[in-house]
This record gives C-alpha cells, sequence and structure tokens, in this order.
C-alpha cells in the first residue's frame, strides 16, 4: 500500500480551482496528473516519488547513487583488511 | 525505469550478498517493517541471498492486514446505503469484516469503487452532487497525507457530500508494542522507506535508546534492502545501535513537512485497534474536531466500534490470534507480530489461499502469507500435492 514510483515532473500547472499545484509528472512514457502541493519547491525535470496520486518528496540525484558508493567503499575496505592481513602475516612470517 | 531499474542489478546483488556473508559473526533476527519491502524479498529471492546466520522477519505494515474486522463492516454498512458511493483502494475489497467484504457488498447491489487516490474519490462526489461519496482512508503515514488533502480540499471548495471513513494508522507505535511483546525476537528493524519520506526518522531515536535496537530508514528494491540489511548488521556486530538512513534519495530527517503539516491540520491521534494486534495507544488518526463534519461515521451516525478509545471494546475478532473468521485455524495475528512466519500456519497453502483467504495477509497483495503464497509454490506443491510441475 506503501508503494511509491518515481516520474520526471514534465509540466507544472494548478488544479481548476487555481488553490493547489498540480503537475504532469512523466512515468517511464506513462504521462499522469499528480499533485505537487507537498513538493512546493518541486521544478520541471525533477523526479519525484509519487504515492496515491501525492508527490511525496523530490528524489535527491546525489544520493541517488549511494547504494553504488557504498558497496564499493565496503569491498575496499575488506580488501584492505586482506592485504593488511596478508601484510602481517608475511612480516610475521619473515625471518628477522 | 529509471531510478528503479538500476536497483535490481543481480551483479551487484551477488556483491552485496558477499559483503553480508563477510560481515555477518553470529546469528540474527531483523524484521523489515513494509509489507512493499517483503513483498521485495520474496519476488526477488533476497532472503535466499542472505547466510542462514540472518532470519528476516515480517512486520506488520500491510494496512490492508491490520484494519480491523469491524472497522470493515462499517465499510460493508456505508456501502449498503442507495445514496452512499463507497470508494476503497483494490486491497480492501476481499478482505473479510464479521458481516462479508466489500466484494459481496457490491454483489448485493451496494455501489462500491475502486479507486486510485482519495483524489479521485474527491472528483467523484464533485460529479455526483446528488450522491454521497465516502473514501475508505486506509493506510500508514505515508497514505495520510493524500486523504488529508482530499479533506482539505472538500472543505476548501465547500464540496459537501465527501466524506472519509478514518481507518489511518501509525507505525512507531506498533514498532513499540512488537518490541515490549514479551515473545519478541526483532534485534534489527528495516523501517518503512515511503513511511519515513513523509515523516521522517527523528522520532526512531527515542526507540533506540530505550529499546537498544538498530533501525535503518530502508528502500524497497533489492540493493536498498541488501544494503540495509548490511547497514544494520554493521551496528548489530559491533554492539552500536542507531538510526540510520539507507533511503536516501527520498527520506530526509524532518521528512516532508508540509505532508506533516497538512495531516496535523486534518487529524489527530487517536487509540486504535489493530487487527490481530489489538488496542495500540495513540496509533491511529482520527478527524480532527474543525473537520469532523468529513467524518462518515459521523455524518452516517454509525455505531461506535473498537477504535472509541476503550480498550477491550472491541469483539474477539479484533484480538484474537485468528484474525480471520471466529473458528478459524488461522494464525494471522502471530505472522503480523513477527512471530511465525506464514508457511508455519497450519492453514496456509491448504485451507487458506489467495482465493478462500482465512485471514488479512493472505488477501492483500502486500500480506506476508499472500507473498509467500505467490512466490513459494513449488515449494508448497510439492509439500502438499506433489511435485506439480
Amino acid at each position: 500500500m506503501c508503494l511509491a514510483l518515481p516520474g520526471r515532473i514534465v509540466e507544472i500547472g494548478a488544479d481548476r480551482a487555481g488553490l493547489f499545484r498540480t503537475g504532469k509528472v512523466d512515468f517511464d512514457g506513462l504521462v499522469k496528473t499528480v499533485d505537487l502541493t507537498c513538493v512546493p519547491q518541486a521544478a520541471v525535470g525533477d523526479y519525484v516519488m509519487v504515492h496515491a496520486g501525492l508527490a511525496i518528496s523530490i528524489v535527491d540525484e546525489a544520493e541517488a547513487l549511494s547504494v553504488f558508493s557504498y558497496l564499493k567503499e565496503v569491498e575496499l575496505a575488506a580488501g584492505t583488511e586482506a592485504e593488511a592481513e596478508a601484510e602481517a602475516e608475511a612480516e610475521e612470517n619473515a625471518p628477522s | 525505469m529509471r531510478l528503479l531499474d538500476e536497483y535490481r542489478d543481480g551483479a551487484a546483488a551477488k556483491r552485496y550478498a558477499q559483503a553480508i556473508a563477510r560481515l555477518v559473526k553470529r546469528p540474527w533476527v531483523i524484521m523489515e517493517i513494509c509489507g512493499g519491502q517483503t513483498h521485495a524479498i520474496l519476488r526477488f529471492g533476497i532472503d535466499q541471498l542472505l547466510p542462514q546466520e540472518i532470519t528476516l522477519i515480517h512486520g506488520p505494515g500491510c494496512p490492508v492486514c491490520v484494519t480491523p474486522a469491524e472497522t470493515i463492516d462499517k465499510a460493508v454498512a456505508l456501502a449498503a446505503r442507495p445514496e452512499v458511493i463507497l470508494c476503497s483502494f483494490g486491497d480492501m475489497w476481499r478482505v473479510p469484516g464479521t458481516q462479508g467484504d466489500l466484494f459481496s457488498a457490491k454483489a448485493r447491489g451496494g455501489d462500491v469503487r475502486m479507486v486510485y487516490s482519495p483524489l479521485d474519490a474527491l472528483d467523484l462526489a464533485r460529479r455526483h452532487p446528488e450522491r454521497q461519496v465516502v473514501f475508505f482512508a486506509v493506510g500508514f503515514e505515508t497514505t495520510a497525507p493524500v486523504s488529508a488533502l482530499a479533506v482539505y480540499r472538500a472543505a476548501a471548495e465547500k464540496v459537501t457530500n465527501f466524506s472519509i471513513l478514518a481507518a489511518n494508522v501509525l507505525v512507531p507505535p506498533a514498532m513499540e508494542a512488537i518490541l515490549n511483546s514479551p515473545d519478541c525476537r526483532v534485534q534489527g528493524f528495516l523501517a518503512a522507506g515511503h513511511v519515513c519520506t513523509v515523516t521522517g526518522y527523528e522520532s526512531y531515536e527515542s526507540l533506540v535508546r530505550r529499546y537498544r535496537v538498530p533501525i535503518v530508514v530502508t528502500g524497497f528494491e533489492p540493493l536498498d534492502i541488501l544494503q540495509g540489511i548490511h547497514m544494520c548488521l554493521d551496528m548489530l556486530e559491533k554492539g552500536e545501535p542507531a538510526v540510520a538512513n539507507q533511503y536516501s534519495r527520498s527520506v530526509s530527517k524532518s521528512g516532508n513537512r508540509a505532508a506533516q503539516e497538512l495531516v496535523q491540520k486534518i487529524f489527530t491521534v487517536t487509540d486504535r485497534h489493530w487487527r490481530g494486534i489489538g488496542l495500540i495507544p495513540n496509533s491511529g488518526l482520527a478527524l480532527s474536531p474543525a473537520y469532523a463534519d468529513f467524518d462518515a461515521e459521523k455524518r452516517f451516525a454509525l455505531p461506535e466500534g473498537p477504535d472509541a478509545g476503550r480498550p477491550g471494546a472491541g469483539s474477539a475478532g479484533a484480538g484474537s490470534a485468528g484474525a480471520g473468521r471466529p473458528d478459524s485455524i488461522c494464525r494471522a495475528g502471530q505472522v503480523l507480530q513477527g512471530l511465525i512466519k506464514p508457511d508455519a500456519c497450519p492453514a496456509f497453502g491448504s485451507e487458506c489461499t489467495p482465493e478462500n483467504p482465512l485471514g488479512a495477509p493472505m488477501v492483500s497483495t502486500e500480506g506476508a502469507c499472500a507473498a509467500y503464497y505467490r512466490y513459494r509454490r513449488a515449494k508448497r506443491n510439492a509439500g502438499k500435492d506433489g511435485p506439480t510441475a
């Protein structure tokens, strides 16, 4: 039920009463009218997360890559650790 | 789809699984809160990628599953009124009340309509001024803002034939109820990313302090869930519980203030019964006095149900383990609290199927039982009927 999908804002308008902010959002080719009342700073070109017709956040494009940078950091740390262990072992075994 | 497909990359998922295997030293039990996460875990086989030390248990994060039978009875009663158009998310249609479900209410001639958004229900009210349009407002914090917005707009535009049956619930009180259970096995949580998109995650800090459990705000795609598990394990192995945010592309610490203000304007916090769990204090949203005109229970003078703030006032169905039909062997309540896995229920896959559900978690597309049934078909057939493939 808490499903929200990312879509790109292609147009910003208002609803017919002119009181609230709506826009057209492109979901991979399917364009739907979405309520933008809760993302007042959103602009055309921004990606928003949309739940039941309401945009609930603007996707942070820089943070969108953090899943991958975290993985690299973890692997780097593991690799460094392994190297460090190998080095320590080599030192222990080396003739003094 | 951009911002979706890249988080389903199989090679990266395997690398995450390897990183998790390197990290884990002891057995741990982690609960994912949201039914959407449960479905992703089973759909993409994430549980099968994990080392055996890690047990994932499935939380109560399925609003359809936790809506009490008495509340469904109210919706069914409303649908029976000739002037009412009862609008609901499709998920709710087949959830059994004590007097049948919305599907059977429609079969009996009730005007029940499936909507994608409460804003669609409001639109229906504008187009049918001669009818009374009621939106059955279920959902967590993610859904509360759009329900609030529909009420706010109805008030601003003086749409007087619109109202809601308020059944929204809140996640943190349920997490606390789980932690307070003497049978609690949860050592870490993956919190629900879209709930936190609205609420932020400041409120989780006191849970971490008091219960010493790490909580990782987590998204819904496979790589999101794997990273969330890694972050949670990292804190568990180090013995340093904290709140962490995996889903930073959508969630900020303070959340969406505009959405929070809207919810605070329209709703007030109330005690609420959770199907299969029982009464949880301060775990629901009711319309605030200023917007009481939009409360379908008051407008149609429905009898007060289990959510009237009287502990123990609900029928046995609301708090019983079954949470299905009174004579049922269904163990939905224990599934919802993460005490058992769905396939440990004696009715699972035999007496209870999505076509003939005994409990709500088998009905909802997000229910843990439905997820197990859908994605573990081979295992179930092998157990019950021999190999069928």
